[in-house]
């Protein structure tokens, strides 16, 4: 593996492979060294979870970062071309890890650049590194990734993550509720190829009656800054809340996760059920992370 | 029938004939082959009757030879196409074309995010579904039908 843009590019064994990596590093088992190595951080788009949690991730493994955060202080203002930007960013730094608008971003840089190159987000495309982090939670919540029922609510349309996370776990034989508002469903070409690979899934309004059977709820948010028409956004803001009442019913290994940030669709009170995940889970990103750049850096 | 046939459509001496086009489509062919300024003799026929498709499309051009890129983008459109390479009047040879696993270069990216229309990139695509053909940009990693995607050549 030489950079991770894309999960369709990450095979059943390199997510085993990541989770046993990402669990020896969280249990100390192996020390993966990065010292003297220089990660650059490009966030043409403002992020505060995925730009620390990467931070974290270098810093924890004795490397040390280079940070760009939102276009405007950038030559990119002044009308250079992202190749431009990025072949020079590539001559300091030892890898790249990028964050951009703009649907294949990532893709391209990983053409053009001779330094690995992590997809931490392009536009409403992939983003491998939160479906991987993902999957590591959901392996230590399960003790395995096969044969799970797994739901995913909110928005489905234009959630990256819930993209990526359906795809990466098609190969463990899911099974698959989606609970959306009629105009935030999940997206024909994923849902064509879980069809392909034989998937069962269930598109769902009422999530109620799934509750007893599930192994994992992963609740998104209803974006407010994909919508163009912010009265769209009002109609279907509250579609799903999740609060104690509706977690009475489930199995005691049931995990409530979210990939953050959160505004109303999980009550605060929900924190302290012994079924909420969302905050380990964003823990398990650090370790994730520290697993994918000692993978493509090469360290282990 | 095959003689009336012949008074439509006149044999060519060298050339390609596009034969079997899904009936309506040789406009769109035309397109891609770029005939609207013809140098040389071209004839499209539309609509006629055909034995093995009930409708087909043909096109006849004298002193052509496609690409690889060319044939690969009629085979998008009408992929039960046949290509006949023709040489002093005679068949040389005779193929159906087929679908290509990948395109490239020679569609333009619907996704107005797509870094294809963003950056200087050539754009890649995957067949992601036969029939209906629809293709993937591996870059932005839409699916789109193949009506709904522009040609560039």
């Amino acid at each position: 593996m030489n950079h991770l843009v894309s999960m369709r590019n990450v095979s059943k064994a390199d997510i085993l492979e990541l989770i046993n990596l990402a669990e020896k590093i969280e249990t100390g088992k192996v020390r993966p060294d990065l010292s003297k190595r220089l990660g650059a951080l490009l966030f043409f788009e403002p992020s505060t979870r995925t730009y620390f949690s990467f931070d974290t991730a270098i810093k924890r493994l004795g490397g040390r970062s280079l940070a760009m955060s939102g276009s405007g202080s950038t030559s990119v203002k002044k009308g250079e071309t992202l190749a431009d930007t990025l072949m020079t960013i590539s001559q300091y730094a030892d890898f790249i890890v990028m964050r951009h608008k703009i649907e294949g971003a990532a893709q391209f840089a990983s053409e053009i650049l001779d330094i690995p190159v992590i997809n931490a987000g392009d536009g409403t495309n992939q983003h491998p590194t939160q479906a991987m982090l993902d999957l590591y939670s959901i392996y230590k919540t399960q003790g395995s990734l096969e044969n799970l029922k797994i739901a995913m609510i909110g928005d489905l349309r234009l959630g990256r993550t819930v993209h990526s996370l359906a795809q990466a776990l098609s190969d463990f034989n899911p099974t698959f509720y989606f609970a959306s508002p009629r105009h935030l469903q999940m997206p024909k070409y994923i849902k064509d190829e879980l069809r392909a690979k034989q998937i069962h899934f269930e598109e769902i309004e009422d999530i109620k009656p799934i509750m007893p059977e599930l192994d994992i709820m992963y609740v998104t948010r209803i974006q407010k800054e994909r919508f163009a028409v912010l009265e769209d956004y009002e109609k279907v803001k509250d579609a799903y809340i999740i609060d104690n009442k509706i977690l009475e019913n489930v199995k005691s290994n049931f995990k409530l996760m979210h990939p953050l940030p959160r505004v109303n669709e999980i009550k605060p009170e929900v924190d302290s059920n012994p079924h909420a995940y969302y905050f380990p889970q964003a823990k398990n990103g650090v370790f994730m992370r520290q697993a994918i750049i000692s993978k493509i850096m090469k360290l282990v | 029938m095959n003689d009336k046939k012949q008074l439509r459509v006149d044999p060519i001496k060298n050339g390609t004939v596009i034969d079997h086009i899904a009936a309506g489509k040789a406009l769109q062919v035309a397109d891609i082959l770029n005939l609207k300024n013809p140098e040389n003799l071209i004839m499209i026929g539309i609509n006629l009757s055909s034995n093995k498709i009930g409708k087909k499309d043909i096109i006849k051009i004298e002193n052509r030879k496609l690409s690889k890129d060319e044939v690969n983008s009629i085979a998008l459109i009408s992929p039960n196409a046949t290509l006949i390479i023709i040489e002093d009047y005679k068949v040389i040879s005779k193929q159906k074309i087929t679908l290509p696993e990948k395109i490239r270069k020679h569609l333009i990216c619907p996704n107005p995010n797509c870094v294809t229309n963003v950056e200087q990139v050539t754009t890649k695509f995957q067949i992601a579904n036969q029939n209906p053909v629809e293709v993937r940009c591996e870059y932005c990693e839409k699916t789109y039908r193949i009506e709904n995607v522009k040609f560039r050549f």
